[in-house]
C-alpha cells in the first residue's frame, strides 16, 4: 500500500491505496465520487474524463499513486454554487441523453475550450474525439460547446 | 368528455429536461453506484472457446485467496438455474435449446459463463478468475449460417443447427414474377453489431428475511421481475426489481441476462449483497448482439416500375442460444419489406440458424432496419435497371396520401401519412436538382473524387403493440402499457408510467402531456418509473412504444381523474355533473355565473373529503392500462451525399438531411435529439461497425479500438426537418426512437453506391470502410479491362 495526498474538488485526501489501484476507481470507490463513471477499459470511451491540475485525464488510464499532490475536479466539483457554462449549454442544447457520457464529455469540452476559446465546429469534433456518446449523435454537443464559447467560457 | 377548448399549452413546446440537472452534475445513480453494507463483488470466468465439452472446473484456488468468499460452477448451480427464457418460440416446432446461466457441460460462445468468484472487492475477484481450474476439449466451432445448414456442418445442439423456418405470404406471386419485363435479385449482407450502450451492464442484488430487491441497468424492471420470478421459483411478490438511472439501452438492455439471474441466485445462497459490473471487453462478448442476416431479395416489375411482386428469403443467426426475444427479431422486419410501396405480391421466408457466436437479439430498429435496408437497396437497383431516377421509381409505386388509411400487402394497416410532402421538403432542403448537376458534371469529367446521392424513404412499425397481434405472433406477453396518477392534496401531481426511461426523456415528456390534460403546471408534475415497487404494472420500454402506448395510458389515466374531480366539483359547484365543463385545470359550471374550482382545489377538499358527496370515495388516483389497436407508422424522407475519394476508398457524407413524419411532436426538442441519435446509429452501421469473429470463433472486436463507435470526428452535421400527419390516436403521435437508424443505412450505402455506379458497381458489403470500397473500384476497374461482365459486389464475411 502506498500513501497519496490528493484533493478532489477542492478537498484535501490522505489515503492507503494499492499501486494497480487505478484513479477512476479511487475516485469512486474510496473518496465516493461516483459522478465520474467507466465506459470502457482501453481509454477509448472517455465516459472518465477528469481534470488533473486542470488539464483533461482518463482517469482509467491514470493509477492512484499517479496523481500524488494532484488537483483533480470532477464533474461534481465543476459547478462553483451555479452550473459551469458547459453544463448550462449541454442542459440548453439537449447535448445529452441518458447522460452516461456527459461528465467526461463536459470535462473534455472544458480543456479544450481552455486550449482554443473559440473553436469552430469541426475543431469541436476533432477536439472530442476521445469522447464517446451513443445517444445524441454529437450534434447538439457541438452546439453546446460552441455556445458556451460564445458566452466566454475558457475556465 | 374531456375535450380542451384551449389549445393544449405544452403539447409541441421545446421544454428542457428534467432529468437534466442530476445528469449533469454527477448525482446520477447509476447501478454501479450502488454500495451496500457487506456488498460483495462478483466475477465471471469465461470460456476462451467457441465451442468445447467441460471436462472439469475446479474453483477450490480461487478460494484460498484472501478476500475471496465463495466461488462456484456452472456444476454447483446446474439443479436450480434452470434456462434463460426465450418469450417468442415463432413457431410451433421452433427449436429451443436449454440456456443454463452457467454453462455446465458444453459452452457454445466465447465467453459464456463457466464460473463465478464472489469476493471482497472487484480487484480481488478478477484475481481469483485467474487460478481457476478449467479445462475444455474443443470442438468445431460453426460460424458461418450458409454452410451451418449443410448436413456435413457440425452441430451447435444436438438437435441441429436450424432452430426454425417462418413463413408469409399473400398474393399470387407466381402470377406476380411469370413473364414480368423486369426481375431483379440481389444479396444483401447484414453484419453483426454490438449495441455498445455508454454504461456497461451492472446490477445489484440484496435479499432479506426471503425478499429481494435487485437493482439493474436494465430497459425492462417488469418484463425482468415477471421473468426472473419464474425461473428462479423465488415468488413475483417477493422479488423488487429497481432500474435506476440506465446509461443508454437501444435494446440491448431489453433482456434477462445470466448474470442477473446469478446475482439473485448467489444473494439467496450466500445471504450477503452482491454487485457485479461488466468490463467493456466483457460486455462487447457478453451482451447480445445485434442484426447478422444474409438476405436474398427478388423484385419483379413492370416497364414503368410499378411493383408487381416481392420475394425474400432471410438466413438469421440467432448465435448458441435462443434470448429474450431472439427469433422475434427477423420476424418484425417480414412486414416492412413492401415498406411504402404498392405491390400485388409478397412472400417471405426467415430460417432462424444456430452458430457458436454470442446470441442475437434487439438492436435498435430490430428486424426493420435490416428490412428497410434491403427494400431501399433493390428500389435503387430498380431505377438503375430502368434508366430512372430513384426518387421517381419510389413515387411511381407508393401510397399516395389521399390512399390512407391504407392495408399493406402484409395485412397492416397504416393509419397516416404523406410520402409527397416528406420527399418534396427532402428535396427541397437537399437541393436535390443542384447536386445531381453536379454529379453529372464530375462523372462527366471523370473526378476522382466522385459524388453520390442516396435515397431512403422508409417507415416502419413501432409502438409495440397491439396484444392481439403478438399473440397470434406466438409472443409471450401482451403490448399494453400502464399508467397511474397520484394528485397529492396540495395540487401536485405524481405520475407513475410503465414505461422505464433510459434516456429518452419521459420526465420531461410525460410532463407536458400531464400538464395539458389535467391542466397543471409543468412544474408541479412528478414523473415515477423504474421500481416495480413504485409502478408495479408496465411493460417497460424498446419498440418505440413509450409514447404512442405509454403516452396513451397517460391520457386515459388523466381522464379518469377528471370523471372523478368532475363529481366532486359538480357538489362544490352545486350544479349536476352534465353542467360542469373542465379545461384548463378549471371546472365550471355552465349555469352558476362563473363559479369555478380548480382542479388543484377539488384535490384538497377530496383530501379533506369533508364534503364529498355519498359514496364517492376520497380519491382522485386512477390507474390506466392502455392496449394500442394498432402499431404506429413513421415515415420520412432521407437524402444523403457522399464524396467518394476513388483512389483511397474513403467515403466523406457531404451532407444528410432527414424529413420525418413522426405525427404530432410533444417535445421537438427530444425528437430531433432522437432522430439525431438514430442518424449516428445506422450511419455507424453503413460505414464502421462490425462485430468480426476469427476462424476459430473468437471475437476481434472486444474493444471499443476495435469496434468503431464513430467519434463526433467521425459522423457529419445533420439537417433534420419534419413533415406532420397526425396518427389515429387521441395525441396524433407516432414512435421515434429507432426511425433514423432505420432510414439512415440505406441512404448511405445509397449514395456511396451511386457514386460509384459509373464504375460498373452496384453493391459494397457493410460497413463500408476504405478499404472494401477502394478493393471494390480496383476489382471493377480490373475486370473493365478485361472486358468481362462484373458483379462488383464484395463478398463479406464478417472478416474485412
Amino acid at each position: 500500500m502506498t500513501q497519496i495526498n490528493v484533493t478532489v474538488d477542492g478537498v484535501s485526501y490522505v489515503d492507503e491505496v494499492e499501486p494497480r489501484l487505478l484513479l477512476v476507481h479511487y475516485l469512486r470507490e474510496v473518496v465516493g465520487k461516483t459522478g465520474t463513471p467507466i465506459g470502457c477499459d482501453t481509454s477509448n470511451c472517455g465516459a472518465c474524463t477528469v481534470l488533473m491540475d486542470g488539464v483533461s485525464v482518463k482517469s482509467c488510464s491514470v493509477l492512484a499513486v499517479q496523481a500524488e499532490g494532484a488537483e483533480i475536479t470532477t464533474i461534481e466539483g465543476l459547478a462553483n454554487g451555479e452550473w459551469h457554462p458547459l453544463q448550462r449549454a449541454f442542459h440548453e442544447e439537449h447535448a445529452l441523453q441518458c447522460g452516461y457520457c456527459t461528465p467526461g464529455m463536459i470535462l473534455a469540452a472544458a480543456d479544450l475550450l481552455r486550449e482554443n476559446p473559440h473553436p469552430t465546429s469541426q475543431e469541436i469534433r476533432e477536439g472530442l474525439e476521445g469522447n464517446l456518446c451513443r445517444c445524441t449523435g454529437y450534434e447538439n454537443i457541438v452546439r453546446a460547446v460552441r455556445r458556451a464559447a460564445e458566452t466566454g467560457v475558457s475556465q | 368528455m374531456t375535450a380542451q377548448t384551449e389549445v393544449p399549452a405544452e403539447l409541441g413546446q421545446a421544454r428542457l429536461r428534467k432529468e437534466d440537472a442530476r445528469l449533469i452534475t454527477g448525482q446520477t445513480n447509476w447501478t454501479d453506484n450502488i454500495r451496500l453494507p457487506g456488498m460483495l463483488h462478483m466475477a465471471f470466468l469465461r470460456s476462451p472457446y467457441a465451442h468445447a465439452k467441460i471436462t472439469r472446473v475446479d474453483v477450490s484456488a480461487a478460494l484460498q485467496l484472501p478476500g475471496v468468499v465463495a466461488a462456484y460452477s456452472g456444476a454447483d448451480f446446474a439443479d436450480e438455474q434452470g434456462s434463460l427464457p426465450c418469450a417468442w418460440p415463432v413457431t410451433p416446432d421452433i427449436v429451443m435449446p436449454a440456456h443454463p446461466a452457467m454453462a455446465v457441460d458444453e459452452v457454445r460462445y466465447v465467453g459464456e459463463a463457466v464460473a463465478v468468484v464472489i469476493a471482497r472487492d472487484r480487484y480481488v475477484a478478477a484475481d481469483a478468475l485467474a487460478v481457476i481450474d478449467a479445462d475444455y476439449q474443443p470442438l468445431p466451432p460453426v460460424l458461418d449460417i450458409r454452410e451451418a445448414l449443410n448436413e456435413s456442418s457440425p452441430k451447435v445442439h444436438e438437435a441441429g443447427n436450424k432452430s426454425f423456418e417462418w413463413t408469409f405470404a399473400n398474393g399470387d406471386l407466381d402470377a406476380a414474377f411469370r413473364d414480368a419485363p423486369v426481375v431483379l435479385e440481389r444479396n444483401y449482407r447484414q453484419q453483426r453489431l454490438i449495441p455498445a450502450a455508454m454504461e456497461p451492464r451492472s446490477v445489484v442484488c440484496s435479499g432479506v428475511g426471503g425478499e429481494y430487491t435487485l437493482w439493474s441497468s436494465t430497459q425492462i424492471p417488469h418484463v425482468l421481475r415477471f421473468l426472473l420470478a419464474a425461473i428462479t421459483g423465488i415468488g413475483e411478490q417477493n422479488l423488487r426489481v429497481i432500474a435506476p438511472d440506465v446509461g443508454g439501452g437501444f435494446g440491448s438492455k431489453l433482456q434477462v441476462t445470466a448474470e442477473e439471474e446469478l446475482a439473485l441466485l448467489i444473494t439467496r445462497k450466500l445471504g450477503r449483497p452482491v454487485k457485479w459490473t461488466e468490463s467493456r471487453s466483457e460486455g462487447n462478448m457478453t451482451v447480445h448482439h445485434g442484426r447478422d442476416q444474409w438476405q436474398r431479395i427478388r423484385i419483379a416489375a413492370d416497364t414503368d416500375g410499378r411493383i408487381r411482386g416481392l420475394a425474400v428469403d432471410l438466413l438469421a443467426d440467432m448465435g448458441a442460444y435462443l434470448m429474450l426475444v431472439t427469433p422475434g427479431v427477423p420476424l418484425l422486419g417480414a412486414f416492412m419489406f413492401p415498406a411504402i410501396y404498392k405491390m400485388d405480391a409478397y412472400s417471405f421466408r426467415c430460417t432462424g440458424v444456430f452458430t457458436t457466436k454470442m446470441p442475437t437479439d434487439a438492436y435498435r430498429g430490430a428486424g426493420r432496419p435490416e428490412a428497410t435496408f434491403a427494400i431501399e437497396r433493390i428500389m435503387d437497383e430498380l431505377a438503375t435497371e430502368l434508366g430512372v431516377d430513384p426518387l421517381e421509381v419510389r413515387e411511381r409505386n407508393w401510397i399516395k396520401h389521399e390512399e390512407f388509411p391504407y392495408t399493406t400487402i402484409c395485412g397492416l394497416t397504416y393509419d397516416s401519412g404523406n410520402y409527397e410532402a416528406a420527399t418534396a421538403k427532402a428535396k427541397e432542403l437537399f437541393g436535390y436538382d443542384e447536386l445531381r448537376r453536379e454529379q453529372a458534371e464530375r462523372n462527366a469529367r471523370g473526378d476522382s473524387v466522385r459524388l453520390g446521392i442516396g435515397v431512403s424513404t422508409f417507415t416502419e412499425m413501432c409502438g409495440l403493440a397491439p396484444s392481439r397481434v403478438l399473440g397470434s405472433l406466438a409472443y409471450g406477453a401482451g403490448g399494453w402499457e400502464h399508467a397511474s396518477i397520484r394528485m397529492l392534496p396540495t395540487g401536485k401531481v405524481e405520475v407513475v408510467t410503465g414505461s422505464s426511461a433510459h434516456g429518452q426523456g419521459h420526465e420531461t415528456a410525460w410532463s407536458q402531456i400531464v400538464a395539458d390534460q389535467l391542466g397543471v403546471p409543468f412544474e408541479d408534475i412528478r414523473v415515477l418509473h423504474g421500481d416495480t415497487q413504485v409502478s408495479p404494472k408496465g411493460m417497460d420500454t424498446y419498440g418505440s412504444r413509450s409514447l404512442a402506448v405509454g403516452g396513451m395510458a397517460l391520457v386515459s389515466a388523466c381522464d379518469k381523474v377528471i370523471e372523478k374531480a368532475k363529481i366532486i366539483a359538480s357538489a362544490l359547484l352545486e350544479a349536476p355533473p352534465e353542467d360542469v365543463d373542465f379545461s384548463g385545470g378549471v371546472f365550471r359550471s355552465r349555469s352558476g355565473a362563473g363559479a369555478s374550482k380548480t382542479i388543484q382545489e377539488i384535490a384538497l377538499a377530496t383530501f379533506a373529503a369533508h364534503n364529498l358527496p355519498d359514496g364517492v370515495e376520497p380519491s382522485l388516483d386512477s390507474d390506466a392500462t392502455y392496449d394500442p389497436d394498432n402499431f404506429s407508422f413513421p415515415h420520412g424522407t432521407h437524402l444523403c451525399a457522399t464524396e467518394v475519394d476513388t483512389q483511397t476508398g474513403m467515403v466523406t457524407i457531404r451532407s444528410y438531411v432527414a424529413v420525418d413524419d413522426v405525427g404530432k411532436v410533444v417535445n421537438p426538442l427530444i425528437v430531433e435529439g432522437q432522430v439525431h441519435g438514430g442518424l449516428a446509429q445506422g450511419i455507424a452501421q453503413a460505414l464502421y461497425e462490425e462485430a468480426v469473429y476469427d476462424d476459430a470463433g473468437n471475437l476481434v472486436t472486444t474493444t471499443l479500438a476495435d469496434y468503431l463507435v464513430p467519434s463526433a470526428a467521425d459522423l457529419p452535421s445533420y439537417v433534420t426537418s419534419r413533415t406532420e400527419s397526425p396518427a389515429a390516436n387521441r395525441l396524433g403521435v407516432k414512435g421515434v426512437g429507432e426511425a433514423g437508424t432505420i432510414a439512415s443505412t440505406p441512404a448511405v450505402v445509397n449514395a456511396i453506391v451511386d457514386a460509384l455506379r459509373p464504375f460498373g458497381i452496384r453493391d459494397i458489403v457493410m460497413p463500408c470502410t476504405p478499404e472494401r470500397v477502394w478493393r471494390a473500384i480496383q476489382t471493377a476497374q480490373g475486370e473493365a479491362q478485361k472486358g468481362a461482365p462484373q458483379s462488383g459486389a464484395q463478398e463479406g464475411n464478417g472478416a474485412a
